[in-house]
């Protein structure tokens, strides 16, 4: 379980989250909502300590985040961000066995694990060889994904993991990384800003403005009763164009 | 890992090669060691020097043309030479400058406070002079110095040495109140080749110098005694006395056996005969001495292996302490940025010492040769590498670096797997850059007596002998090129492939 308990952060002059308290439970997908700069993937670094709070703590599995605890809580989790962060000069599987490599795995136990992920998520393994440049964006997103599960996290932070791929793509991996989910039950934590993928990710989505949680609950809960007028403004700011065929059909 | 053992690797082969030559190159350190000024007349001389003292059994080196006054000077004070032929007017105007010393007896005294003593003047008066084409001073009726006044549009070139020294155009244009404004310093040598092309008219010279004659110049009287005698004598250290009493009795063999006319007749030979100064230095000694002795020079062939030798040891060492010392303070420089802007300031205004400049300050801390070459080399190296880390590593994009941080790795290993490797290009891209500066500026070690391609160099601006030139320019240009191919080749090791497609 991870624990956010009165966190504030700023970057700058601009206040990215103003006393923030939410729990993220476990074996659940928790979606996070909202426009750009609303705060979203400040917690996900917050939850892996890429950066700290100015007043507040996060808690992982009881352990408060801190730079001397991050070192070893981000063995636990797995990051995946919008366009990979694959390392150049490594190939696929030099990417995906980084971690493993420096934790002393051997190659063998490496190139089993290796097997279990390519099968998981629909990433052929003549792929594993080639180097970032040579891969389509969905096929990175595929090996970012392997590199976060390499170690069997307890916990999945993906920060807009779909958001840089074409709309085809993007659907084939949402229906891929549902069943990744559903297959390993982990604790998923997911930042989006698109409404339709949230709904069809999260149990509970959690939709904040400007560094503030405005709702928490289930799409449904959202559209049906709206805790503020904006829940109900950024949902049809995302209409699906099936709505205005429907409008000009009348 | 693999990207450490390759530099560590490197510099050890390095390290073993410079061994190699470092014997070969330098000399042992008992030997009797006799230095010469960067000009023909006093090469000779210390040739003649180290024959006579040869003949005695002994086996001196002459380290030949290490540079000017300044450079001998503390050469000999430190030690890391015993001997080398000086002027009195030199002593007096110039090393004793301001101590007031200017009889013979007065330099004698002034000269054991430093350890130094210095021989009988050796026959000849070698004192600067002012001159003219002839057909110039004849066309402008310019007999005398004090003739100058009247013709305040004449370009005078005066070698660097003159402009300043205690004798040199100041004070001759205060003692003679001359009006000319359009007055350049530049290499003595280069002096003769503007005075024929006419872009200058007016040069400093000395009175022995074989290209009076050759470039039909008109010696101008020095009608109001301005510049003292420059009596040849030769200096050399107390402390000889004790070592080689012999070599002292030897030296003193040549007191008042030099006349002027000898001289001006050694230096033509050289000049004009382009006979080795070796030759020139037997044939003297075979006939006012009846000694033969065998002048040593070595084959061209020989000479380019071993100036090659010399140039690759101060490439080679200096370069690899750069490269050992470049990359963590360009890592450190953005590790801690308050630090690397200092750190990066500080390599940038090294950068800026003019390069002759950074090779006479380094004399006093580490005396002449390679040693002080090398430092300087190594600092002159630094810039392109810690800049070019620095850069490379700042520009790593953030997304990548946290990446890399939140799979859990420690900043050391995030160095060491991640960053380094990434940036690899663009720190093979400084030190390739360093590489081709090195070279070049090597050349210029010849000035403090650390040999290279820059000795022929010098040697041919100084005979004025073009084919000389080439044969350390050359080599120079080939070996940078060399220097370049060598760590293009090296990017297939060095760079990881995924960088490279």
């Amino acid at each position: 379980m991870i624990t956010i308990e009165g966190v504030s952060k700023t970057y700058g002059k601009t206040t990215a989250l103003h006393s923030i308290d939410l729990t993220i439970p476990t074996g659940q997908t928790t979606v996070f909502i909202g426009q750009s700069g609303c705060g979203k993937s400040t917690i996900l670094r917050l939850i892996i300590g890429l950066i700290q709070a100015e007043c507040g703590s996060v808690f992982f599995e009881g352990t408060r985040v801190t730079p001397e605890t991050a070192i070893s809580l981000r063995r636990k989790m797995g990051y995946v961000i919008q366009e990979g962060g694959l390392f150049p000069h490594l190939t696929a599987y030099g990417n995906v066995a980084l971690m493993a490599r420096y934790l002393g795995w051997s190659e063998e136990r490496i190139k089993e694990r290796l097997n279990v992920l390519t099968e998981l998520t629909h990433f052929p393994s003549e792929g594993l060889k080639r180097f970032p440049v040579q891969l389509s964006g969905g096929q990175q997103q595929r090996v970012s994904l392997m590199r976060a599960l390499m170690l069997d996290p307890d916990v999945l932070l993906l920060d807009e993991p779909l958001g840089a791929l074409d709309p085809m793509i993007r659907a084939d991996l949402q229906v891929d990384l549902k069943a990744i989910f559903q297959t390993l039950g982990k604790t998923v934590v997911l930042v989006t800003h698109d409404i339709a993928e949230a709904g069809f990710f999260g149990d509970v989505i959690t939709l904040l403005r400007d560094g503030r949680v405005l709702q928490k609950g289930t799409l449904e809960e959202l559209v049906q009763s709206p805790a503020d007028p904006f829940v109900t403004r950024f949902i049809n700011a995302q209409r699906s164009p099936l709505d205005s065929m429907k409008k000009d059909l009348g | 890992m693999k990207i450490y053992l390759i530099i560590i690797y490197l510099f050890v082969c390095n390290f073993n090669i410079a061994h190699l030559f470092l014997s070969a190159v330098y000399s042992s350190p008992t030997a009797i060691k006799i230095g010469s000024k960067k000009f023909t007349e006093s090469v000779i001389l210390g040739e003649i020097v180290t024959q006579l003292i040869k003949s005695t059994g002994e086996l001196p080196v002459h380290q030949r043309e290490l540079g000017g006054t300044r450079v001998l000077w503390n050469a000999l004070i430190k030690g890391e030479i015993d001997i080398y032929p000086e002027y009195t007017g030199t002593i007096s105007e110039e090393i004793l400058a301001g101590e007031g010393a200017h009889s013979d007896e007065e330099i004698r005294l002034a000269l054991s406070n430093h350890g130094i003593k210095m021989t009988k003047p050796l026959g000849f008066n070698n004192t600067y002079a002012i001159g003219m084409k002839e057909e110039v001073a004849e066309k402008l009726k310019i007999k005398k110095i004090s003739d100058l006044r009247h013709h305040p549009d004449l370009k005078f070139g005066f070698g660097n040495e003159f402009m300043d020294r205690g004798d040199g155009w100041p004070i001759l244009r205060k003692h003679y109140n001359l009006p000319q404004k359009n007055v350049r310093g530049l290499d003595h040598d280069l002096a003769y080749r503007g005075l024929e092309k006419g872009t200058i008219q007016v040069i400093d010279i000395y009175s022995t110098d074989a290209k009076i004659n050759y470039y039909d110049l008109r010696l101008l009287e020095d009608d109001q005694t301005h510049f003292p005698a420059y009596n040849a004598v030769i200096l050399y250290r107390s402390d000889l006395e004790k070592r080689a009493p012999h070599v002292i009795t030897v030296l003193k063999k040549l007191e008042s056996k030099i006349t002027e006319s000898e001289m001006i007749k050694m230096n033509s030979r050289a000049h004009l005969g382009m006979i080795p100064e070796s030759q020139i230095a037997s044939d003297f000694l075979s006939a006012s001495f009846s000694l033969e002795t065998e002048p040593y020079e070595e084959s061209a062939i020989y000479r380019l292996l071993r100036h090659t030798g010399e140039h690759l040891f101060l490439v080679v060492i200096s370069l690899s302490a750069a490269i050992l010392i470049a990359i963590p303070l360009g890592i450190l420089s953005v590790k801690l940025p308050g630090l690397g802007q200092i750190i990066l300031g500080i390599v940038g205004i090294i950068q800026t010492i003019p390069s002759l400049a950074l090779l006479v300050f380094m004399i006093p801390l580490l005396g002449i040769g390679g040693p002080p070459a090398i430092a300087a080399l190594f600092l002159y190296s630094l810039l392109p590498i810690v800049r070019n880390t620095y850069t490379g590593l700042h520009d790593i994009r953030p997304q990548l670096r946290e990446s890399a941080e939140a799979l859990g790795l420690p900043p050391g290993a995030r160095l060491r797997l991640v960053e380094l490797p990434m940036v690899s290009r663009s720190i093979l891209a400084g030190i390739k850059t360093s590489a081709v500066i090195n070279v070049g500026t090597a050349t210029l070690g010849a000035l403090i007596g650390a040999g290279g391609y820059g000795q022929l160099i010098l040697t041919g601006i100084r005979l004025d002998n073009l084919s000389l030139i080439l044969q350390g320019a050359v080599p120079a240009a080939v070996l940078a090129l060399i220097a370049q191919g060598c760590f293009e080749a090296l990017e297939k090791f060095f760079v990881p492939k995924g960088l490279r497609l």
